[in-house]
């Protein structure tokens, strides 16, 4: 645990947790609403909006890239509806139409358009690049205290811990709505709630939180902190505040081993090479919830077991 | 630019477009027939789990063949790994939304994630064990037709038509599966068997595919061609046909575009040209489309205005509406200022009094059925016979002039 750790490993560790738990938080909502997969749709879709926006700045700068691809989630969110009630088709199928139309032109675009003199590709957008979040002018521990170091710390860092400061504000503050209205809308309907509009807050949320991360870490890992933490949570309790707390336990959890395991994981069995931090991060997700699933106390549908 | 499309439309760009132009067609066809059951079953967004979770089959398949001294290329040995992976991720989305409190849609996001997730982890190991022939197996995710061999269209050419014929074998109990479980399951038939018949079908079609669109986009060919489809038709045998012809066509003129010049990936175009025959199909299909709806919506503003305007006039009440006026104009019934002409009397009479008739039946509570059917805009001669009417006209009095 030396210096060495703090230039190469705090910060993206730290970039990693703040992405998993931001998104893992309204996950536990859209879990409970039946609109999982929406982590999954914003992320295919924020490709065109990045690709729209480099092609437009010319550069790879990143609030016009944030802004593109909050911009092509808002496209995606109002063709969805559209397509939904114009042609009265189920979501799902709506959703599948859209997202991949959307990430099909964001490949074209990015096909034709001449980016070879930067980074920016598919494959990086899939699934980001983590490990090189580092901070070089962090030589020691003792530079966490000096403020010239702390300038140059990676960009992602600060952005993340905002996103995630946006994120629990706002499920701090609305608390009790988003529980009525996620748990029985008509109730909260009947309570005066514009229901439609937290909904549309909870999606925009979601959306912040899956765009900034999608930038540090890449869309693999949106989608899986999106969903399995919160899926886990859920097999642990039957009280959305417990299940908030596992979430944030599953997510951290995920993102500190899936690192470690990715840094470190394959020289412990004699290989020479790192392996990709954002699909380890995602694999033990996918662990956690499959230990959960299995021996969870609440794991079945029929409920809790006697006694919760 | 136009020439060269017109060649690669025709077939004339050479062996190697032929091949793949083909091929996609092929498997557009089957893809999009697969896809209608799944889309009627309202399980559409299963193939995106089923679809990205052939890649860490690909993947270990690879690493076997290099461990055996092989190259790793063998396109029918990735396909098949592709297919276990693909067949161990549905049956652990089954597991998840059977056996824990899980909704289908989480399965599916999480099948997703963590086998693609786990996928890149092999593909990162793939990189670093320096093989250097790795380059191929990129092309899984977004497809690469370039240098496509007679062998692997021949493998793609033959797992269509295995696809097409299972499906025309297995059609009806799985359309009967698609519309109505419960009632297939009361007619005895093993709905669970012919689910995974169905996913199993799904599966096929996404690992065929794989090479030509890539995994992360086969799944709008199983989506869009039904979607599109359905708009056209309410028969399900016809919305299975005309969404195997869609995908077809979109998967020959997208390969065929992509051959045509440099810098158009196969898979996006397709998916892009899929979308265009969609777009097209919500604006002017004949019942279910925009324009359509558009049309009936005006045709119903219509019959409320001259309607409400023919009470006016005949209540002599000034007409502000400038819509109304309008109609009225148009129809004949009243000048440009809102005077009444003959014609318009006569009408603005039988519409004052069919109100006026309305108005004392649906205050007979004997006639509470035929009273429940008013709306403002049905004419009484549809509910009541002309006896009825007479009986209702004798309790109103004998015409009055307006």
């Amino acid at each position: 645990m030396g210096s060495e750790f703090v230039t190469l490993s705090l910060t993206p560790l730290l970039i990693g947790i703040f992405a998993a738990v931001a998104c893992a938080l309204p996950g536990n909502f859209l879990l409970l609403r039946k609109q999982a997969l929406i982590g999954d749709a914003i992320s295919h879709v924020a490709l065109p909006g990045i690709v729209v926006a480099f092609l437009v700045t010319g550069a790879i700068s990143t609030w016009p890239m944030m802004l593109g691809a909050a911009g092509a989630a808002c496209v995606a969110v109002v063709m969805i509806e559209g397509i939904r009630r114009l042609g009265r088709i189920e979501p799902g199928a709506a959703m599948g139409v859209v997202f991949t139309t959307l990430f099909a032109a964001g490949v074209l675009l990015l096909e034709q358009s001449d980016t070879s003199s930067v980074h920016l590709d598919v494959e990086h957008a899939l699934y980001g690049n983590l490990e090189s979040l580092i901070w070089l002018d962090g030589t020691g521990w003792g530079s966490l205290a000096d403020p010239e170091a702390l300038a140059y710390l990676p960009v992602e860092l600060p952005r993340m811990a905002a996103t995630l400061v946006v994120v629990v504000g706002f499920i701090a503050l609305f608390w009790r709505p988003l529980t009525i209205a996620t748990f029985d809308e008509g109730f909260a309907r009947t309570l005066g709630m514009r229901t439609d509009l937290l909904g549309l807050a909870l999606v925009l949320i979601a959306a912040i939180s899956a765009v900034a991360a999608f930038d540090a870490v890449g869309s693999i890992i949106v989608i899986a902190m999106f969903i399995c933490p919160p899926a886990a949570a859920r097999m642990m309790t039957n009280r959305l505040d417990v299940q908030v707390g596992w979430s944030i336990v599953f997510a951290t959890l995920a993102a500190v081993v899936g690192y470690v395991l990715a840094g470190y994981g394959p020289l412990w069995i004699g290989m020479a090479d790192a392996v990709s931090a954002a699909g380890m991060i995602a694999t033990i997700s996918g662990l956690i919830l499959a230990i959960a699933a299995l021996f969870g106390p609440c794991r079945s549908r029929a409920g809790a077991p006697s006694g919760v | 630019m136009m020439s060269t499309l017109i060649d690669a439309l025709l077939l004339q760009m050479g062996y190697n477009a032929t091949l793949v132009a083909v091929g996609a067609a092929l498997l557009g066809a089957a893809s999009g027939i697969t896809g209608t059951f799944l889309f009627l079953r309202k399980r559409a967004l299963v193939s995106d789990a089923v679809s990205h979770a052939t890649l860490p089959g690909v993947c270990v398949a690879f690493l076997i063949l290099v461990g055996l001294g092989g190259d790793g290329r063998n396109l029918a040995a990735l396909l098949l790994g592709s297919a276990l992976s693909a067949g161990l991720g549905l049956w652990c989305m089954n597991w998840l939304t059977r056996n824990t409190r899980l909704a289908e849609d989480a399965a599916i996001g999480a099948v997703l994630s963590v086998f693609f997730g786990f996928g890149i982890v092999l593909l990162t190991v793939i990189q670093t064990l320096g093989v250097g022939r790795q380059a191929g197996l990129e092309g899984f995710l977004l497809g690469s037709t370039a240098g496509m061999l007679y062998a692997d269209a021949l493998v793609i050419a033959t797992g269509g038509a295995a696809v097409l014929i299972l499906i025309l074998l297995a059609r009806r109990p799985m359309t009967m599966v698609a519309f109505d479980p419960e009632y297939a399951a009361a007619r005895g038939l093993p709905v669970g068997r012919i689910d995974m018949l169905m996913m199993g079908l799904v599966m096929a079609v996404t690992v065929v595919g794989l090479k030509v669109v890539g995994l992360i986009l086969i799944v709008a060919l199983l989506i869009i061609p039904p979607v599109t489809a359905r708009f056209w038709t309410e028969r399900a045998d016809q919305v299975v046909i005309l969404s195997g012809v869609l995908g077809a066509v979109a998967a020959y003129l997208g390969a065929a575009l992509s051959a045509s010049a440099p810098n158009l990936p196969t898979g996006p175009i397709i998916v892009l040209m899929s979308f265009a025959l969609f777009a097209l199909s919500l604006l002017i299909a004949p019942n279910r489309g925009v324009l359509a709806a558009v049309r009936r919506h005006r045709r119903f503003q219509k019959r409320v205005h001259l309607r409400q305007g023919l009470l006016a006039l005949a209540q002599d009440q000034i007409i502000y509406e400038p819509l109304t006026l309008r109609l009225l104009a148009q129809s004949g019934f009243a000048r440009a200022d809102g005077v009444a002409t003959q014609s318009g009397r006569r009408r603005a009479a039988k519409a004052l009094r069919d109100e006026m008739r309305w108005d004392i039946l649906r205050r007979d509570q004997a006639q509470e059925a035929a009273a429940a059917l008013y709306d403002g805009l049905r004419e009484i001669e549809t509910v009541l016979t002309p006896d009825q009417i007479a009986a209702i006209d004798r309790k109103i009095g004998s015409p009055r002039e307006v």
